[in-house]
């Protein structure tokens, strides 16, 4: 992995030698980076390494404690509050920071609004809107409020607003983190526009499969050091991973071991239909994980939020230990041992302006009181154990769990919903935002948790990870359930077959295995 | 997991953090102490200041109410003509009741009853209408505070509704006596501070309300019950509306349409002064305390000095309103 050296080519924007330090707290140390006219520069490293923090300042969101950024060849200090912007700097962050009431059409030209004198071209910027949104294959109408669109087409509208603005150097912080394969490919055919127009792009993120794919050079990062700088023909997403975590990672997945198929029924779902699924009928034994797969907007979140009662059921039956339930509150699903842990982690699963401690027993406050009064000492030990367990790592308990690194905050919340103790676990998204290493502990948590009896559901956009974890799985499609596959038919092209409609089974007969 | 982890893995650290926001009620509330000592001789006198907490202890119990709906992500602002109703209604019942019971305790601890029930039931109107009919509080509460406002005007027939003077005898220590020389209303009002900050700090129901006021949809994911909790703070706000006016009536005996008028406001200042958010998630009672006695403060010693007039009360409230906010507002990134 030798430096990439001096190519000739001048850098666009460059770092020398940044450090940040939040109050007392160093997050980074000495990094150099440049980036090129028309490359994609891709930055990774485990959770909490500060990606984030190295874009935010290359994009004036930040200032650096030390070190200087050169953008054109000159010095210069960034502008802060987004105002980099103006001078071709465009970030997308890692959070979505897009008004929740704003339309699709006011959100992409917000802060330079088209303009007719002093009035709007309000019919102009919804047509520009349309055909933006077009070109990137998504289909949400100009007028369509925020708060109404899926997580995934909130990222695409917030690239849609990124690509408009013409910007030289377009920085992403972890866009594919929400989005499905088809939606990935898109975005990156965008990219690739934008790259032979000579923009340049810094790109993070965790899936190392897209970054051989897409990018031309990477910067690793490891607890806020410059590991190195290399051009991806030099690498394979083994080394990558090693100089991500600084030692070899093998067995990313856990051995499988199937349930006995005598092994009782936990969970048994018979013709479950809502406002968005209808006919969904699966089982799911003891000791068993059970994969949905499936495009972004199949329907897979509605039918666990339907099951714990999140959502109204309009019909069908749901069945645990062989008890009719009938769940209209989550307290009462995670009284009867049943806990989901959503994929929103910032709109539905954590309070980010708390601490830890009270992110972390929420669900399970019950546990911590003493003769009425909540138990502090109880609370703090259940979170040193959940720390441990997972590896959560703040520099600092008591900070907000906002401030936290998006993979942290993730492993909080799985802390949060296993606090519950539940025999069945559904996980939505589980790795979201996770880096490699960390997703190797999950997985193995989630086999512990088979082999000692419970059963997990697992909905993930990531084939490789429904793939490498699941005994069976479930793929749904528009909202019904397109086939369930076991054992050796578990690949990524017969699920993408059902998924896209290709293939199709009565899958009533093989309901459980 | 990580080989090298330079990154601590979360500690318990301090639980206090001196920082501005949480001293900056205690700070101001010394300096105008100071202030007070400085000006005027007569400032530290017990009689002075017996006088200021007595008079803020109904602004203040009310405060604690409305430091829970406020950090529910709620708000009330009917507690004003709410707590003239009450005012109206417990006078009235009272004012019946001397022929069933006769002058003497009985009769008035009838009224105080129909007070206490009065205020619940209008904290439960207010909370169904904003829980189950999902009406957004403000206009909730704008709408039954101008229904309660004309309904005292309406009881009193537009004058003054007065307590029978032999009951308004018995019943005057209330508020005048105290024990140990301490005025009841201020042992009341520390009594329900107390009780308030354990219950915010303490108890399940304080966590709900502020995960509840922090973000909604997370509250409901986290298995709380999020109208319970809600309908739970306005039954709060609408009894100790009642407890305050417990305190009231037996000060001037009497009622009107100008009863308990901008007290809402009042209230909701001494929250947000004491460090409260206003759009929820995060709630302190002893900061709303705090807040309370600033500005029962400010008015005090302005009628104790002579450089400025008196009639500036109003101005110096708002500046010291809008300073707080300014100096607890969250610091910006960089
Ligand atoms: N505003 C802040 N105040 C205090 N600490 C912060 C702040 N922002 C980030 N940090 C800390 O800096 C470190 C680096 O965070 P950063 O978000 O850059 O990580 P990351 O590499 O993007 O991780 P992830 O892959 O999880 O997104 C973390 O320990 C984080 O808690
Ligand atoms: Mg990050």
């Amino acid at each position: 992995m030798a430096d990439v050296q001096d190519t000739g080519v001048a850098p666009i924007l460059s770092a020398h030698r940044i450090s940040k330090s939040f109050g007392e707290i160093p997050v980074l140390f000495s990094i150099d980076f440049d980036i090129r006219p028309g490359e994609v520069h891709a930055i990774i490293g485990e959770n909490g390494a500060g990606k984030s923090t190295l874009i935010k300042i290359l994009s004036g969101i930040e200032q650096p404690t030390s070190g200087s950024i050169h953008y054109d060849g000159r010095s210069v200090v960034l502008p802060p509050d987004g105002k980099a912007e103006a001078m071709g700097i465009v970030l997308i962050h890692q959070e979505l920071n897009l008004a929740e009431h704003l339309t699709v059409a006011d959100s992409i030209f917000l802060g330079r609004e088209l303009r007719q004198g002093p009035f709007l071209k309000v019919g102009e910027m919804r047509r520009r809107a349309a055909e933006i949104m077009e070109t990137l294959h998504v289909h949400v109408d100009p007028d369509a409020r925020i708060s109404s669109l899926s997580v995934a087409d909130k990222q695409m509208v917030e690239i849609a607003k990124a690509i408009s603005r013409d910007a030289r150097v377009l920085i992403m912080d972890e866009p594919t983190a929400v989005l499905s394969v088809g939606e990935t490919q898109t975005l990156f055919e965008q990219i690739r526009r934008l790259t032979a127009r000579g923009v340049s792009v810094v790109f993070i993120s965790h899936k190392l499969d897209e970054i051989m794919e897409l990018a031309d050079r990477v910067t690793v990062l490891r607890d806020g050091q410059l590991i190195a700088t290399v051009s991806t023909e030099a690498l394979t997403p083994d080394s990558i991973a090693q100089m991500m975590v600084g030692r070899e990672l093998s067995n990313l997945y856990p051995p499988k071991h199937e349930p006995d198929v005598d092994e009782p029924v936990l969970l048994s779902v018979r013709n479950l239909a809502t406002k968005s699924v209808s006919d969904i009928s699966f089982d799911l034994r003891k000791g068993e994980i059970l994969g949905f797969a499936g495009l972004i907007g199949s329907g897979r979140t509605a039918v666990a939020e339907a099951i714990v009662g999140l959502t109204h059921r309009t019909a069908g039956e749901i069945q645990l230990n062989g008890q009719v339930v009938n769940f209209t509150r989550v307290a009462q699903s995670v009284e009867a041992g049943l806990a989901y842990m959503t994929k929103d982690r910032k709109g539905k699963g954590l309070l980010l302006n708390m601490g830890l401690r009270p992110n972390l027993t929420l669900l399970t406050l019950q546990k911590h009181m003493r003769a009425g009064f909540l138990d502090t000492a109880s609370e703090e030990r259940a979170l040193e154990r959940a720390t441990r367990r997972f590896d959560i790592r703040a520099r600092d308990a008591s900070v907000a769990v906002g401030r936290l690194s998006g993979g942290n905050q993730q492993k909080l919340m799985l802390g949060k919903t296993m606090e519950s103790e539940p025999d069945i676990i559904i996980m939505d998204e589980p790795t979201r935002g996770i880096d490699v290493g960390t997703k190797q502990q999950i997985y193995h948590i989630i086999a512990a948790l088979a082999a000692e009896g419970k059963a997990v559901i697992v909905i993930s956009s990531e084939l490789q990870e429904v793939i490498g974890l699941s005994h069976r799985v479930v793929v749904m499609r528009s909202g019904r359930i397109a086939g369930v596959l076991e054992g050796a038919e578990i690949t990524e092209e017969e699920i993408m077959r059902y998924a896209a409609g290709i293939k199709q089974s009565g899958h009533d007969e093989r309901i459980s295995a | 997991m990580s080989v090298s982890a330079p990154e601590i893995p979360a500690k318990t650290t301090s639980r206090f953090k001196w920082d501005l926001k949480t001293i900056g009620p205690l700070a101001a509330l010394a300096l105008l102490v100071l202030l007070g000592i400085t000006l005027n001789e007569n400032f530290l006198t017990y009689n002075n200041i017996t006088n200021v907490l007595a008079r803020s202890s109904f602004i203040g119990i009310i405060a604690i109410g409305a430091t829970f709906v406020i950090t529910a992500g709620g708000l009330d602002l009917s507690v004003g003509s709410m707590a003239a109703v009450i005012a109206g209604v417990m006078i009235m019942v009272m004012n019946w009741l001397i022929p069933v019971f006769g002058i003497g305790w009985g009769v008035i601890l009838a009224g105080m009853a129909a007070g206490v029930l009065l205020g619940g039931v209008a904290g439960v109107g207010n909370g169904i209408m904003i829980t189950r009919g999902r009406i957004e509080a403000f206009i909730v509460t704008l709408g039954t505070m101008g229904i309660f406002r004309s309904l005292v005007t309406f009881l009193a027939d537009g004058g003054t509704l007065s307590l029978n003077f032999q009951v308004a005898d018995v019943y005057r220590p209330v508020y005048y006596n105290g024990f140990l020389g301490v005025p009841y209303p201020i042992l009341v009002f520390a009594l329900v501070a107390i009780a308030g900050e354990v219950v915010m700090r303490r108890t399940a129901f304080g966590r709900h309300c502020a995960a509840i006021g922090s973000n909604e949809q997370v509250a409901r994911y986290s298995s709380i019950n999020v109208d319970n909790v809600r309908l739970i703070t306005y039954i709060l706000q609408g009894v100790l509306v009642a407890v305050a006016v417990l305190l009231y009536v037996p000060r001037l005996g009497s009622a009107s349409s100008t009863t308990g008028v901008l007290w809402e406001l009042e209230a909701i200042a001494a929250v947000i002064i004491g460090g409260t958010t206003l759009k929820g998630g995060y709630g302190r009672v002893w900061g709303t305390v705090a807040g309370v006695i600033i500005l029962g403060l400010i008015g005090n010693i302005l009628n104790l000095q002579s450089f400025i007039s008196p009639y500036l009360n109003g101005a110096f409230q708002g500046v010291i309103i809008i300073l707080a906010v300014l100096l607890q507002r969250p610091k910006r990134a960089s």
